[in-house]
């Protein structure tokens, strides 16, 4: 049993402990990764809304494994805040997209080069 | 003596200039004319009601402070009126003659379009004339100085549309701020000495100076220049001919009665600086007689009837400062009031000439008027005779005065006075007969339209004719069973000077019989030259050519002034044009360099910056990317 660093007398489940921290770290970083690289290069604009979305999920599940490594629920609060402000995000995001696709009749953001020098 | 009737003085003109200058739109003519008159004539009044208190109250001087005016440190200048015997005469004279002048203007200006604007400038320009004479220091006078300047300015440039005019008016102006420049060198070399400017503080502490001391040369060499300046001598004396642009009541009242001799007034309120530096008034009285002499000849082949009485003006200023040159005060006083009458006179004369001529100035085309405009003529014949200086006229006790001392103090510059009192007369009488007698050589239109004046010019002419006259009277000479009123009177302003260089003032060493051989010698150099002009232009009837013949080569330059004029364009205005030019390209290059350039380095920048929008959304994207990567490389790693 190795004990919880922060309050030693707590321990840590066994079965958090078999999967490293690491592993949720560098699974997070593939995530979030994944997920700027397709905002950059997609062009449809509800496939830049998943990439984000997939950036938030990225920071929200290394926050639960941070919480959970160190028994700290502080961390899934603020897991709950994010999902909160994502969902808020997506539906002003989503409003924005229908407007675009109103206007352009595609969701290809190519088009959207107006307002330039 | 109260001090309000006192300020009235130079106050009643300045609210006849601020009624006038500011309602003159609104009012009708009579009213400003009425208005622009009354407040000179009620401080001529005023100044005679000083002149009788001061007389009661045993002529001691009297300083009226109004307020204080600077005080820094320990320099105190405040804002004081004297009045003494030197102020009282001057103050009757500027306002006696001004009041005169200002009823002439009534008829003189009526149809003019800038009737009120007149009134109101010749008010301003009283304003000014009476702060200076009033003043009790240095500072208070160089107010007045520099105020009639500039209305010297406006009234000279009066009639604005006509450029020469405009340029006769800056030539004036400019001509006056070059001797401005030594005055006020003058000012500061006296507070520098003497730490204050009243008259009474420096006088009694110059006396404690050496004579000859080189401070007091210094600062009466610096007032001189702006004497030079302001009372048209040698070599500053250009703009007084070019000033006769201006209306003639102009002329009469500015330069012939006033303005030119503060200088005059300068010189003779600082007699005892003056009188500690001999050398100073050695070269006064070298640049009065050759002003005097070279003016005299200049006026001798002149054809405008102003420019004539212009020269002859300079010339006369030249005679003053010769008095003052030979320390003769009170005899250069008597001078500037007898020539304020008959000067004031010919111009107001002149002025009448040309109004019934329409407007013609050239000699050349009048003559024979005496029989159209008699009152004109006889003033201006009696305005003659005392300006030759012939008895028993104002101009003979005056002029005499001045040639007597100056024949005590210097021969050389006695036989130039009375070449120039030869001049005078000549150039005089030429003028008088040319005008005056002969066969009328004008325009039938003109003939048709010659009148005699006015009322309202007429009684000026009538009254300065018999102040010419009988004026002279206030200074007979010891020597022709006179008390010399005058010089007594004036006696008690050169106490300090007295004290301070005892041996300026001894009693004249002429016999009686010297001076009646004097007295003889200029009025009978006097009675030559009218008797020449008589016999040229009356019994030979000639007529001066017109400008299209040739002259000799001594005429030529003597009709053009001996090209002074052209010699100051050359070495000096066209040199300040150029370096004014040079200044000009070299400043606009620069601040075209660097204000121009800000722009166009901002412009450049701009133009590159902008290339950062190109509008496509993937593009923003990506620079957001870029900044959080770069913050959080800055955070985490550095």
């Amino acid at each position: 049993m190795i004990p919880n660093p922060i309050s030693p007398e707590i321990n840590i489940p066994e079965v958090i402990q078999n999967i490293p921290l690491q592993h949720y770290l560098i699974l997070s970083t593939l995530l979030f990764v994944i997920g700027i690289i397709g905002v950059l290069t997609r062009r449809n604009a509800i496939v830049i809304f998943m990439s984000v979305e997939l950036m938030l999920n990225a920071a929200n599940l290394l926050l639960i494994a941070f919480s959970s490594y160190r028994s700290d629920s502080s961390g899934q609060v603020f897991v709950f805040f994010i999902m909160a402000v994502a969902a808020a995000e997506v539906a002003v995001g989503l409003a924005i997209i229908v407007m675009i696709y109103r206007n352009t009749r595609n969701t290809d953001i190519g088009f959207l080069n107006k307002l330039k020098w | 003596m109260s001090p309000l009737l006192l300020v009235l003085i130079p106050l009643l003109p300045l609210i006849g200039f601020l009624i006038n200058g500011l309602g003159f739109p609104h009012l009708p003519k009579g009213a400003v004319g009425i208005i622009g008159s009354l407040t000179v004539v009620g401080s001529f009044v005023l100044s005679l009601l000083t002149f009788s208190a001061f007389l009661a109250g045993g002529s001691q001087p009297i300083i009226i402070p109004l307020f204080d005016w600077i005080t820094v440190g320990s320099l105190n200048i405040p804002f004081s009126f004297q009045v003494d015997q030197l102020s009282l005469l001057m103050l009757m004279i500027i306002t006696g003659v001004g009041s005169l002048i200002h009823i002439y203007s009534i008829g003189y200006m009526h149809h003019d379009a800038g009737f009120g604007k007149f009134f109101a400038y010749l008010n301003l320009f009283l304003f000014f004339m009476l702060l200076l004479v009033l003043g009790s220091n240095y500072v208070i006078m160089f107010i007045g100085w520099e105020g009639v300047g500039l209305c010297s300015y406006l009234l000279i440039g009066f009639w604005n549309k006509n450029t020469s005019f405009n340029n006769a008016a800056r030539k004036a102006f400019i001509m006056n701020r070059v001797g401005d420049l030594g005055f006020l060198l003058g000012i500061f070399t006296i507070i520098t000495t003497f730490g204050s400017v009243e008259y009474l503080e420096v006088f009694s502490k110059a006396s404690s100076f050496q004579v000859g001391d080189p401070i007091i040369i210094t600062i009466t060499l610096f007032l001189f220049i702006g004497a030079m300046g302001k009372s048209a001598q040698i070599p500053l004396y250009t703009w007084l001919p070019d000033a006769m642009a201006g209306p003639t009541p102009v002329s009469a009242l500015i330069h012939a009665a006033t303005m030119v001799t503060a200088g005059i007034y300068m010189v003779i309120r600082s007699n005892v600086l003056y009188s500690l530096a001999p050398s100073t008034l050695e070269i006064v009285g070298i640049i009065g007689g050759a002003t005097a002499l070279f003016a005299a000849s200049i006026g001798l082949l002149q054809n405008d009837i102003k420019k004539v009485l212009a020269y002859s003006t300079v010339s006369q200023l030249g005679y003053m400062f010769m008095g003052l040159g030979a320390m003769a005060y009170s005899a250069s006083m008597f001078h500037v009031i007898t020539h304020a009458f008959f000067k004031a006179l010919l111009f107001l004369g002149a002025g009448s000439v040309i109004h019934a001529m329409s407007d013609e100035q050239d000699i050349r085309n009048m003559g024979g008027l005496r029989k159209k405009l008699p009152v004109t003529f006889l003033t201006f014949f009696i305005a003659t005779w005392a300006i030759a200086g012939l008895p028993p006229f104002s101009g003979f006790f005056s002029k005499d005065e001045i040639l007597a001392h100056v024949f005590e103090h210097n021969k050389l510059l006695w036989v130039i006075g009375v070449l120039g009192s030869l001049m005078t007369s000549f150039y005089m009488f030429r003028l008088l007969f040319l005008t005056f007698f002969g066969k009328f050589r004008g325009t039938h239109e003109q003939e048709h339209h010659l009148h005699e004046s006015p009322a309202s010019m007429t009684i000026p002419l009538i009254v300065l004719a018999v102040l010419s006259a009988v004026g002279g009277f206030i200074g007979v000479p010891e020597a022709l069973h006179g008390s010399h009123r005058l010089a007594e009177f004036m006696s008690p302003l050169y106490d300090g000077a007295r004290q301070a260089n005892p041996s300026a003032f001894l009693a004249t060493t002429l016999s009686h019989s010297e001076e009646y051989i004097l007295m003889a010698v200029s009025v009978g150099v006097a009675l030559i030259a009218a008797i020449a002009a008589y016999v040229m232009y009356i019994q030979k009837a000639l007529v001066p050519a017109p400008d299209s013949e040739e002259k000799s080569a001594l005429q030529n330059v003597i009709y053009n002034k001996y090209y002074v004029d052209e010699l100051y364009d050359n070495v000096f205005v066209k040199s300040t044009k150029t370096l004014s030019n040079a200044f000009y390209s070299f400043g606009e290059f620069f601040i075209d360099l660097f204000v121009n350039g800000t722009a166009r380095l901002i412009n450049f920048l701009a133009g590159l910056l902008r290339k950062t929008q190109t509008g496509s959304t993937g593009d923003y994207v990506f620079a957001m990317v870029l900044g959080i990567v770069a913050i959080l490389f800055w955070k985490l790693l550095l």
